[in-house]
C-alpha cells in the first residue's frame, strides 16, 4: 500500500500554491496551514469551477448536463480520495454509499418535499450511518482484505437492493417519484402541482444552469472541507497511517478511530454525490451500487492523482468528458472526423477506431485504466509535475526534481 | 434427507467452478504474489473458446431439405456431417468436451502472454496497483469478447449422450433423486483437474521447485534455479485451469461477456475464506461455499431469512474474515498486513 503514492509522500503539501509561501517562511513543515492560504486556494478553485461554462465551451463541454456530472462525480472522487488517497485504504465498495444516498434522496422527494435541501441532508445522513456500520466491520482488516470486505459489503447491498429490499428500492425498475406521492411539506404549503414535479431549491427548479450552479457550489464547499481536512491534524494522522501504520501504533495512537472517521467522511461525500445524482434525475437504481461503479471512482481518483487535492476533481471531469465524447461517437461522426484523409485511408481509420467508441466506450475505459496504472500511477497531477520539472530544469539545473507548486492554469486546461 | 442430498449435489457443480478459479488465483498469488483481478476474464475466455470451437465445427452449407416436399425448403448442414456422415455428426455433438483441445493451447498462450507482457512488471508494485491494472485488463478482455460475440448469452448444449438426468437414488439406496448428468460430470471433471494440479505440484520435480519457490523464492534463486521462468509456466497453468472450468461450464450456464466478472468476485471471496495462499483451502472453500449457496436458495431457508441466497457467500466471508482473519486454512505470515 505504501508504494501507491510516491509523490504525495515526498510532497504532502504539494497542492496549495497560495499557502506554500507562508508555510515555507514559518518553517512549520506543513503541519498546519494557514486558513487564509486554504481560502485563497479554494477561491481560485471556485473561480475555475464557476467559470467552467466559459472555458470548457471550446471543447464542447459548455452545457449544464455534463458540467453537473463533472461536479457530482468530482464530489464523489474527492470523498473517495479522503479515504484512499490520504490513508491508503483501497475501498472497492464505495458505490454502495452512492446508491444509498440516491435512494435516501428520492425517498425524501417522495415523502417530504421536492426541495433539494432535505434530500441532500438525508442522503448524507443515511450514507453516514451506512458507512459507519460497514467501516466499523471492514476496518478490522487492512490491505487486500479490506478491499475484499468492502467489495463483499457492496455486493451484498447490491443484491439485497435487487431482492429483499424491493419495498424500499423498487427492485429492477428503480425508485422514482410519482404524482401520488405524499410529499407532506409540499402539500401543506399547497405547492404540489398536478404535473410530475421536478426537484427545486426553494422554488428554483434545478434543471439546466441552476442545477449546475447548485452542484458547483456544493462541490466548492466539499473541496474546501477536503483542503481543510488534509491540512488538519486529522489529515496528517491519516497520512501517517498511510506511510507506516505500525509506527503510528507504536507511538501510542490508536489508528482505528482516525480510519473510521475518514471512512465515514468519505462515505458521506459519496452519499452527497448520490443525493445530487437523484436531484439531477429523480430516479435511483441498484446499478449505481454495482462494483463496476466502485471501480469507476477508483479510476477517476487514480487518473487525476491519488492523494492530491485537485486530482480527483480533474480525474472525474476528464473521465466523464471522455465517456460523453466516446459514447456519443458513431461511424458517421468518425467518417466526418477523418474526412480530410483520402477515401481508402478514411475507411480504414473508421474501421479501426469504431470498436473504441459508442458501445465500445468501455473498451477505451479499460485501456485507459491500464495505461494510467502502468505508466502514470500518480495520475494527471504527476504528469503535470513531471512536465513542470522538465520546464524548470534549465533554471534550477536539476537541483530540485519535484516542484512544490503546480500551475493552476495548466491543471485547469486538462 | 432427499432434499439435503439434492442441495449438496446442486452445490457441487457450482462449487467445482469456484474451486477451479480459486485454485488458479491462489496459485498465482502464492507463486507470483500478484492479485489477479483478470482471472474471471480467463474463465470467460475459456467459455468462449468452446463457443468458437463449436462455431468452427458447425460451419454449414445450405442444402435443400428433402423431407419437406410441398415447397422449397433449405436447411443448414454442417460440413462435417456432409463429409463424414454420422461420425461428423457425432463430432459436432461432442463439441463442448472436444473444445478442451482448443482451449488448452489457447489458454496456455493467453496466460503466457499475460504474464510476460503485463503481470511481470507488477511484481514489485503495490497490491492496489495490481488489482487496478488487472481490473482494467479484465474490462478490456470482456469488451473484446463482446465486440466479436455480441452481448447476448450464447447457449451451448452438452453431448446428447450426456444430457438428461440420471436417477441417483439407485446409487444411494434412496428413491426419487434424479439429477442432470452433465452437472455430475462437471463435478467429476473439476475433481480430476484439481487432482491433476495437486499431482503436478506434489509429484514432479517441476512442482517441487515451484513449491519451494512459493515457500522461499530467494533461496531457490540462490540455488541457481531460474524461478521466474517457472512461475511464468505456473501462471499459464492457472490460466488454463480457469479456462477449462469455463469450457465445461458452458452447457450449465450460457456464457456472455460479463460471465467472468460475476465469477471473479465470488472466487475472490472463496480465496479469502479458504485462506490466501492455501491451495487446499481454496478447493475446500470453493465447494463449501457452493454447497452453502445452494442450501440458502432452498425455499424453506428463504422463508426464514428472506434474501439469504443472495448474500450468503458475502456474509460467510465477512464472518470468516472477522473471526479467523487468515481464512479457514491460511498459514501464518501470508498476507497478514
Amino acid at each position: 500500500m505504501s508504494r501507491a503514492l510516491p509523490q504525495s509522500e515526498t510532497a504532502p503539501r504539494d497542492l496549495a500554491p497560495a499557502s506554500a509561501g507562508p508555510k515555507a517562511a514559518s518553517g512549520r513543515g506543513g503541519l498546519a496551514a494557514s486558513t487564509g492560504g486554504d481560502l485563497l486556494f479554494t477561491a481560485i478553485f471556485a473561480l475555475a469551477i464557476l467559470s467552467m461554462p466559459i472555458w470548457l465551451a471550446p471543447i464542447g463541454a459548455g452545457y449544464p448536463d455534463i458540467l453537473q456530472k463533472f461536479a457530482i462525480y468530482g464530489i464523489f472522487a474527492i470523498g473517495f480520495n479522503i479515504l484512499f488517497g490520504f490513508s491508503g485504504y483501497l475501498s472497492f465498495g464505495h458505490a454502495a454509499f452512492l446508491g444509498a444516498g440516491s435512494y435516501a434522496a428520492v425517498w425524501m422527494f417522495k415523502l417530504l418535499s421536492m426541495n433539494a435541501i432535505p434530500a441532500v441532508l438525508f442522503a448524507i445522513l443515511i450514507a453516514a450511518a451506512f458507512s459507519l456500520v460497514i467501516g466499523f466491520v471492514s476496518l478490522r482488516r487492512s490491505g487486500i482484505y479490506f478491499s475484499i470486505l468492502t467489495l463483499a459489503f457492496a455486493q451484498m447491498s447490491y443484491n439485497l437492493a435487487y431482492s429483499v429490499l424491493t419495498p424500499i428500492t423498487n427492485g429492477e425498475t428503480g425508485l422514482q417519484i410519482s404524482r401520488a406521492d405524499p410529499r407532506i411539506v409540499d402539500r401543506a404549503f399547497g405547492t404540489a402541482g398536478d404535473a410530475l414535479p421536478a426537484p427545486n431549491f426553494f422554488g428554483m427548479e434545478l434543471q439546466g444552469w441552476p442545477g449546475f450552479y447548485f452542484c458547483a457550489v456544493i462541490l466548492i464547499l466539499a473541496f474546501f472541507l477536503a483542503v481543510r481536512i488534509k491540512h488538519s491534524t486529522f489529515g496528517m494522522m491519516l497520512l501517517a497511517i498511510k506511510s507506516n501504520q505500525n509506527r503510528m501504533a507504536f507511538t501510542g495512537f490508536s489508528t482505528r478511530p482516525y480510519l473510521l472517521a475518514a471512512f465515514v467522511v468519505s462515505g458521506m461525500y459519496a452519499g452527497l454525490a448520490g443525493g445530487l445524482l437523484a436531484i439531477t434525475d429523480p430516479l435511483a437504481g441498484a446499478d449505481r451500487m454495482q462494483w463496476t461503479a466502485s471501480g469507476e471512482v477508483v479510476l477517476m481518483t487514480i487518473l487525476g492523482g491519488v492523494g492530491t487535492l485537485l486530482g480527483p476533481v480533474i480525474g472525474a471531469a476528464v473521465m466523464k468528458y471522455l465517456e460523453q465524447i466516446f459514447s456519443s461517437f458513431n461511424e458517421h461522426v468518425l467518417a466526418r472526423a477523418f474526412d480530410f484523409l483520402p477515401h481508402s485511408l478514411q475507411d480504414f481509420m473508421v474501421a479501426i477506431t469504431s470498436p473504441f467508441v459508442g458501445e465500445g466506450w468501455q473498451l477505451t475505459l479499460g485501456l485507459m485504466f491500464m495505461i494510467v496504472v502502468i505508466f502514470l500511477p500518480g495520475g494527471i497531477m504527476e504528469g503535470v509535475h513531471r512536465i513542470g520539472a522538465i520546464a524548470r530544469r534549465p533554471k534550477l539545473a536539476g537541483e530540485k526534481q519535484m516542484p512544490d507548486r503546480p500551475h493552476p492554469a495548466r491543471t485547469g486546461a486538462k | 434427507m432427499d432434499a439435503i442430498i439434492l442441495q449438496v449435489l446442486n452445490g457441487l457443480d457450482k462449487g467445482g467452478a469456484y474451486a477451479l478459479i480459486a485454485l488458479g488465483l491462489t496459485l498465482i498469488f502464492g507463486t507470483l504474489g500478484v492479485v489477479n483481478f483478470a482471472h474471471g476474464a480467463l474463465f470467460m475466455l475459456g467459455a468462449f473458446c468452446a463457443v468458437t470451437f463449436e462455431r468452427i465445427l458447425t460451419l454449414s452449407e445450405r442444402v435443400r431439405d428433402p423431407s419437406v416436399t410441398f415447397f422449397e425448403a433449405y436447411k443448414e448442414v454442417p460440413y462435417l456431417t456432409i463429409w463424414y456422415g454420422d461420425t461428423g455428426q457425432a463430432i459436432v455433438d461432442w463439441a463442448v468436451p472436444l473444445s478442451i483441445l482448443l482451449a488448452i493451447p489457447v489458454m496456455l498462450i493467453a496466460g503466457f502472454v499475460m504474464e510476460r507482457g503485463l503481470i511481470r512488471f507488477f511484481y514489485k508494485r503495490s497490491h492496489a496497483e495490481q488489482i487496478l491494472v488487472t481490473f482494467g485488463l479484465a474490462i478490456v478482455l470482456q469488451e473484446i469478447v463482446k465486440y466479436f460475440f455480441g452481448a447476448n448469452p450464447i447457449p451451448l448444449t452438452a453431448p446428447p449422450a450426456l444430457t438428461g438426468s440420471v436417477d441417483l437414488g439407485q446409487w444411494f439406496g434412496l428413491t426419487g433423486i434424479s439429477y442432470p448428468l452433465w452437472r455430475i460430470i462437471y463435478f467429476l471433471f473439476s475433481l480430476v483437474v484439481i487432482a491433476g494440479v495437486f499431482a503436478f505440484l506434489q509429484l514432479t520435480t517441476f512442482g517441487m521447485v515451484v513449491r519451494a519457490g512459493m515457500a522461499d523464492r530467494e533461496t531457490v534463486g540462490l540455488l541457481g534455479i531460474h524461478i521466474s521462468r517457472k512461475f511464468t509456466i505456473v501462471f499459464a497453468i492457472a490460466a488454463t485451469v480457469a479456462g477449462l472450468a469455463g469450457v465445461m461450464y458452458t452447457p450449465i450456464l450460457a456464457p456472455n461477456y460479463h460471465l467472468g466478472m460475476e465469477f471473479l468476485v465470488l472466487s475472490f471471496v472463496v480465496v479469502v475464506v479458504g485462506g490466501m495462499g492455501s491451495l487446499p483451502g481454496a478447493v475446500f472453500a470453493g465447494f463449501l461455499l457452493g454447497i452453502l449457496q445452494s442450501f440458502a436458495s432452498m425455499t424453506e431457508v428463504k422463508a426464514i431469512v428472506p434474501g439469504i441466497d443472495q448474500i450468503i457467500i458475502y456474509l460467510v466471508a465477512v464472518v470468516v474474515l472477522l473471526v479467523r482473519p487468515r481464512g479457514l486454512m491460511g498459514r501464518r505470515g501470508v498476507m497478514e498486513a
